[in-house]
């Protein structure tokens, strides 16, 4: 996976999770995933059509999603409460959105959907031809996991198309 | 959360807002936001549909509105708020903010565009500027009107 599509992702989760924990990610280990996502604690995810399609899992300690549930509602929020998932969903609103709008500007051309709480343990392949990338990030309230897998639908399309000669 | 200087109506009363958003989380959040403006939530909605029924319902001094939404987008719903009522006053508060999208909510009648995470600063500032024309003032309100 080009690295281009991942760096607004990257920034953008950086700069929401900045703000919304007043403190930095730092990015801890970056990986390549041929199999399905394993969830590790509370995730949201949002899929994507168009030029480019694919879907994208953020995923939180309880303790870090609590975090910023705690900052968002101006309260103190346990890991426990039933706001904490909802939290989640917003985040991966904000980020992927934020990235989203990045992409879009470079002339890519797609939509999303609302995002959705990942109640399911494992989370399948993207595409039987998909790469998916896992972004691990540090903050102090806990991990934060990206989970990006994403394919260019019009290069493919373009692959396909019948080769004429003379 | 900071207190802001109250926004209020022409007539002193707090602005009334309607809040779309699908996700109760960011409704709530802006909810909070909005009360420390001074102002008070009129009324909420899930998706674009709801939204329209409850504008002509409560006939809000504003609406902040969500982009992506299930059933109803949030500039479908702009277009055919606007389109029954042209004096409507629409914020898009949306994640998604590339130049399409904000050109096109502009152009289906929205006042103005805010991005994910919202900043209160930024909003309050673009609240007082939507409703400029409708003679909002910066003030205290009085105990009653709290």
């Amino acid at each position: 996976m080009k690295m281009d599509l991942i760096q607004p992702f990257i920034g953008s989760l950086d700069a929401v999770l900045s703000e919304m924990m007043q403190a930095p990610a730092t990015i801890v280990n970056l990986a390549m995933e041929e199999d399905g996502y394993q969830k590790k604690g509370l995730a949201a995810e949002v899929i994507f059509k168009g030029q480019i399609e694919g879907r994208v899992v953020l995923d939180m300690d309880p303790s870090a999603a609590s975090r910023v549930a705690s900052f968002l509602t101006g309260g103190n929020v346990e890991s426990g409460e039933p706001i904490v998932p909802e939290t989640v969903c917003e985040l991966a609103n904000m980020v992927i959105g934020n990235a989203v709008t990045q992409l879009n500007d470079r002339g890519f051309q797609f939509k999303v959907r609302p995002p959705t709480v990942l109640t399911r343990e494992q989370c399948e392949k993207a595409g039987q031809d998909s790469e998916a990338t896992l972004l691990c990030f540090e903050t102090p309230s806990g991990k934060v996991y990206l989970n990006i897998a994403m394919k260019y639908h019009a290069r493919r399309a373009r692959e396909r198309a019948p080769i004429t000669v003379g | 959360m900071r207190q802001f200087e109250p926004l209020t109506r022409k007539d002193r009363q707090p602005v009334r807002y309607l809040i779309v958003d699908d996700s109760v989380f960011a409704r709530k959040s802006l909810a909070k936001t909005v009360e420390s403006f001074g102002g008070t939530l009129a009324g909420e909605a899930a998706d674009g549909c709801a939204a329209i029924a409850e504008y002509t319902r409560v006939k809000p001094d504003i609406v902040l509105m969500d982009i992506t939404m299930p059933q109803m987008e949030g500039i479908e719903a702009v277009e055919r708020i606007v389109g029954e009522h042209a004096d409507a006053r629409i914020v898009m508060v949306s994640s998604v903010g590339y130049q399409d999208n904000i050109l096109a909510a502009l152009q289906k009648g929205a006042r103005h565009f805010v991005q994910k995470p919202v900043k209160p600063e930024a909003l309050y500032e673009i609240i007082r500027y939507v409703l400029s024309d409708e003679g909002v003032t910066v003030g205290a309100l009085g105990e009653n009107e709290r």
